[in-house]
């Protein structure tokens, strides 16, 4: 059974991790802060001046593990990584699929199908748990709205129309998404995505977790065999990794889900926040370690997969999708079930 | 005759008479996931080989022997073959292979000794009548004889082996018992895949309603 193991965030400035026997020792100012046994980990990810010897490096790629290197503000910069993993065949099979555009179409139905069950999910959810704290109404509305769009993504839909549908989605759903804040709603809004850089702090903490997300559905993607950059809705763009974007879809609303929880319980107060000169939002490093916390607890929470209907922490979602897309890939399943949960 | 490109690893035979989609799982799609049965067994054998070359007076032992047979177009390692030193002065090989566990029913592990004493014979030009397994868990060796049967057996697996590992298709998978302790049960899914119309169902129970 593969076991949902922690990744170690390291966020320290000047941290310097090396091996030590079996362990990981993470080095602060010359003295040895925290050892963790190496098979315990699953991945290691570095934010900003963070060091690691080369001889750990090679250890990792040995053990399987894989060492990410992102910015301080989480921009995912490189990562070292042990042999590839998997098999030409998988791929050789990904890359024809791809080229398929009625198969890629059929692909892409499924992660929009996914992504926009779980939004009308978490919708309805927050409905039935605060109705009475916010415009219920509205956001009945735009659960049923989506129930719609569900509907209309029936069988030979093209890749156009699917993209069509996903954005339509995505409007309805994150223009009701301020009303999910019931809490300190005068530091904490959304009226729009922003990215590049987000413009406030609800779009930085987004931004910061679906990065998180992504590094998880690419590792998962890769421990499988697939090429994460080869995708099918997302099409091919040099850098960019289109499977592993198409996988997150589905996983979207579990980030915003987890962003709206610390908010309404009031674990990120408005002083965790940094506005830059251009209006650019910024967590301190407090916030940040809140909020990797708080993600790598909600790996470990056991929950049924819907498909499989087998218990297993969440953070194994991950690898069970891109096992499940490789085995639809192999002529195992009759299509592939993106995770929606309800 | 095959090539020694063409070769295929010894110890996949025992993957395909336990499974051929789990041998198609390992040897074609490369997967390999680890549980508790193979991380001993990995163990064991660690053990055994790093034991150095011994010698007796009659009995010279090899650890760790690379073997290959062209004939089967099968090449691996024995973990011991015992030279026996015979009265006219010449020495027979006898191969011993490490197991966790306990003996099988089935003819799995006397499969993959016999494949080794085939490559023997081809490798040594001699007759190779009788090896043994030894079973971590009871301590002691279980004899083998290598008789027609047994050969049979070995080479038509090799045969099938070729075969199957020439394509690029997995098996479909057969749900049984034993299912429950292949390491490969989550990779494979064998509840799951190959049923008609799952994913459709579930689609249309998750966002019809």
């Amino acid at each position: 059974m593969k076991k949902h193991l922690n990744t170690l965030f390291v966020t320290t400035q000047g941290a310097y991790l090396a091996k030590e026997g079996e362990t990981v020792a993470v080095r602060i100012e010359g003295k040895v802060r925290l050892r963790l046994p190496v098979h315990t980990l699953d991945g290691i990810v570095c934010f900003g001046n963070v060091g690691c010897s080369p001889f750990l490096l090679g250890f990792c790629g040995e053990r399987n593990l894989t060492v990410s290197f992102l910015t301080e503000y989480g921009r995912f910069l490189a990562r070292v990584q042990g042999p590839v993993s998997g098999n030409v065949i998988l791929r050789r099979e990904q890359y024809r699929r791809a080229d398929d555009l009625d198969f890629s179409a059929r692909m892409a139905r499924a992660f929009i199908n996914g992504k926009v069950a779980n939004c009308r999910a978490l919708l309805n959810r927050t409905v039935r748990d605060h109705g009475d704290r916010l415009d219920s109404e509205a956001v009945g509305d735009a659960a049923n709205h989506l129930t719609g769009l569900l509907k209309s993504l029936g069988r030979g839909r093209p890749l156009e129309e699917v993209r069509g549908t996903e954005g339509d989605g995505a409007h309805v759903y994150f223009s009701v998404f301020d009303h999910l804040i019931i809490r300190n709603k005068e530091d904490f809004f959304f009226h729009r995505r922003s990215r590049r850089p987000p413009l406030d702090r609800v779009n930085c903490l987004l931004s910061f977790l679906y990065t998180l997300v992504m590094h998880d559905v690419r590792s998962a993607l890769e421990c499988t065999g697939l090429d994460p950059a080869v995708g099918f809705l997302h099409r091919d763009r040099p850098g960019r990794s289109g499977l592993a974007l198409d996988m997150m879809e589905e996983f979207r609303p579990l980030a915003d889900r987890l962003t709206l929880s610390l908010i309404n319980r009031g674990q990120l107060q408005a002083k965790d926040f940094v506005v830059s000169e251009g209006g650019g939002v910024r967590m301190k490093d407090k916030a940040r370690k809140t909020l990797l916390t708080a993600y790598q607890e909600r790996k470990q929470d056991v929950l049924l997969h819907p498909f499989l209907e087998e218990k297993m922490p969440l953070g194994l979602f991950f690898h069970t999708q891109a096992l499940l897309l490789a085995r639809f890939l192999r002529g195992d399943l009759d299509g592939y079930p993106p995770m929606i949960w309800r | 005759m095959y090539t020694e490109d063409d070769l295929l690893m010894l110890s996949a035979l025992q993957h395909l008479l336990f499974c051929p989609r789990q041998c198609a799982l390992i040897h074609l799609e490369q997967a390999w996931t680890e549980n508790r049965f193979t991380a001993e067994g990995r163990v064991l054998h660690e053990r055994v080989h790093t034991a150095a070359t011994d010698s007796r007076c009659t009995v010279r032992v090899e650890y760790d022997m690379p073997l290959r047979s062209l004939r089967l177009g099968l090449s691996g390692r024995a973990d011991i073959v015992e030279m026996h030193q015979q009265e006219d002065s010449s020495w027979l090989p006898f191969p011993v292979e490490y197991k966790r566990g306990r003996p099988k029913k089935d003819d799995t592990d006397r499969v993959q000794l016999c494949a080794q004493a085939l490559c023997l014979e081809e490798m040594l030009d001699c007759t190779v009548p009788e090896g043994a397994l030894y079973y971590g868990q009871k301590n002691r060796r279980t004899p083998v004889q290598f008789d027609d049967r047994l050969r049979r057996v070995t080479e038509e697996a090799a045969g099938r082996l070729h075969e199957l590992l020439s394509g690029t298709v997995t098996p479909a998978p057969e749900y049984s018992r034993r299912c429950e302790s292949c390491s490969f049960i989550d990779t494979c899914l064998p509840r799951t895949a190959g049923k008609k119309n799952q994913v459709r169902n579930y689609m249309t129970r998750m966002t019809q309603s």
